[in-house]
């Protein structure tokens, strides 16, 4: 319950803060909703020495479309991702995708920039913003770049993202017309992590399917990107067998770790099921 | 480590304190302010025995620092009731039986208090959504939902006979 101490600054510009970064190195944190960090300093599992917290920094948060992108500032909270009216027309994955997130209160304060920068293979932002083919923008002492979220996740708790950069923002296209999307999350209860969780964007021409992403949640070392699954359906009339098909593809990258939400067989089984869910609603949504 | 020096108003009181960093705003308003209403009943950010409102949002105050509710407005349990008169919340929940040990009961009402702000007419599924960051031992939620929903009424009531 007590963390350790540590020094705290609050910065009210990205580039105080990283001139911060840039000062306190390896000693330092970034604190944005607190929800996943102040739990681990709790448990001293972590112990930063600085706190760096971002919570004043207004260019870090908020949502806006800008030459044809949805942009989201990395401080967005998930309630205002669920609030958000651009976002519930535009890219409803995101906000159904929130909506399962923890709980009210830890919603206020967990940021999407945290959810996807602390790396948990548990958390649910990764998925999807490989499902919506997000680009992230970091910036760091020498300017910005630019990471497909694709190519973000690099191990449990390991991302690209370097110790003097920031997640600033978030960008995904909005949906083309007629795009279906779903996410499928199974849970022992509300607040808890996914067992297995199954993000799908479709679009359909007639009963065929045109294009196709599937993505998974906590069932390996990071979310995965079930591209065989995908190609199980694209170009194919939808039907229980097509549908099979990928769920078998999905079930065959799995690579979950034994916990007390289940086994590996288990958990396997139940990223082929949520797919399958996924699938099937998603479908139903291409209108 | 340097203690830093923050502004908060707490129920209404502007409150000037030096605190350290690392203090959780649970223990700030518990041991610092001697408001014991609030609880900690996890150290896992689960329980929500903790919510206070601050700045209009419920949150867990065993998750936020005391030192980043500078220029921050907080309210506890114990500034929901009015000049010694219940809060639509604390009355219902009084009348629908909404509590038994009472642990979970500061916290559940200033969740409740933010929920029916947010949404003045919640169903009883928009209820257990909106209150499923809070635990309870005692009462099985039923009466809880009943709680809210008869606080609900209460408040709208009261807007009527405002506006007529
Ligand atoms: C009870 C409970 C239930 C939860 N359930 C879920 C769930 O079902 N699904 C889910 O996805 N999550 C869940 N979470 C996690 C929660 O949503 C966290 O808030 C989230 O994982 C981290 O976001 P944060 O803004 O709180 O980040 P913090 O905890 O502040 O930070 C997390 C990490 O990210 C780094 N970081 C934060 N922002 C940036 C940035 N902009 N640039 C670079 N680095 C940054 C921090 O330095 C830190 O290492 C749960 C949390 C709790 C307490
Ligand atoms: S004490 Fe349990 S959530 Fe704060
Ligand atoms: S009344 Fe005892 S925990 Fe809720």
């Amino acid at each position: 319950m007590i963390p350790s101490v540590f020094e705290y600054h609050a910065p009210s510009t990205v580039s105080e803060a990283l001139s911060l970064l840039g000062q306190y190195g390896d000693g330092a944190k970034l604190l944005a909703g607190g929800h996943s960090l102040l739990p681990m300093m709790k448990l001293r599992f972590a112990e930063p020495a600085h706190l760096i917290d971002l919570n004043k920094i207004r260019e870090l948060s908020g949502i806006r479309e800008e030459g044809g992108v949805i942009k989201i500032g990395a401080m967005t909270s998930e309630t205002a991702l669920i609030d958000s009216a651009l976002l519930q027309k535009k890219i409803p994955l995101l906000v159904e995708a929130a909506s399962l997130i923890a709980d009210p209160q830890v919603r206020n304060r967990g940021t999407i920039g945290g959810d996807i920068t602390h790396g948990d293979p548990g958390n649910d932002h990764p998925a999807i913003t490989i499902a919506l083919d997000a680009k992230f923008i970091l910036v760091g002492p020498k300017g910005e770049r630019t990471v497909a979220a694709g190519d973000f996740f690099l191990g449990t708790y390991m991302t690209d993202l370097q110790p003097e950069e920031i997640l600033k923002e978030i960008h995904i296209k909005p949906f083309a017309p007629k795009t279906g999307s779903a996410y499928c999350k199974l849970k022992r209860k509300t607040g808890d992590f996914a067992t297995a969780a199954a993000a799908v964007v479709l679009q359909m021409s007639g009963d065929v399917v045109s294009s196709a992403r599937i993505t998974l949640t906590n069932v390996g070392p990071i979310a995965l990107h079930a591209q065989a699954a995908e190609q199980a359906l694209v170009g194919k009339p939808l039907t229980d067998a097509s549908i099979a098909a990928a769920a078998a593809a999905a079930m065959a990258i799995c690579d979950p770790a034994e916990d007390l939400r289940g086994n590996i067989e288990y958990k396997t089984a139940m990223a082929g099921e949520m797919t399958k869910r996924a699938i099937r609603l998603a479908a139903t949504r291409c209108k | 480590m340097a203690k830093k020096l923050i502004t908060v108003t707490v129920n209404g009181n502007k409150i000037e304190q030096a605190v350290e960093p690392r203090t959780l705003l649970i223990h700030f308003l518990r041991e610092n302010l001697n408001l014991t209403g609030a609880h900690i009943g996890c150290d896992t950010s689960h329980c929500g025995a903790c919510t206070v409102d601050i700045d209009g949002q419920s949150v867990k105050s065993c998750t936020h620092l005391a030192v980043q509710c500078d220029g921050s407005e907080v309210v506890t349990v114990e500034g929901l009731a009015d000049k010694g008169v219940l809060h639509a919340v604390q009355d219902a929940f009084y009348k629908e039986h909404g509590l038994q040990c009472g642990f979970c009961t500061p916290g559940m009402l200033v969740r409740a208090y933010r929920l029916l702000q947010d949404n003045v007419n919640p169903s009883e599924e928009q209820i257990r959504a909106g209150m499923a960051g809070n635990l309870c031992r005692c009462t099985g939620y039923q009466n809880i939902v009943k709680a809210v929903r008869h606080a609900a009424k209460t408040l709208q009531t009261a807007k009527q006979a405002v506006a007529a």
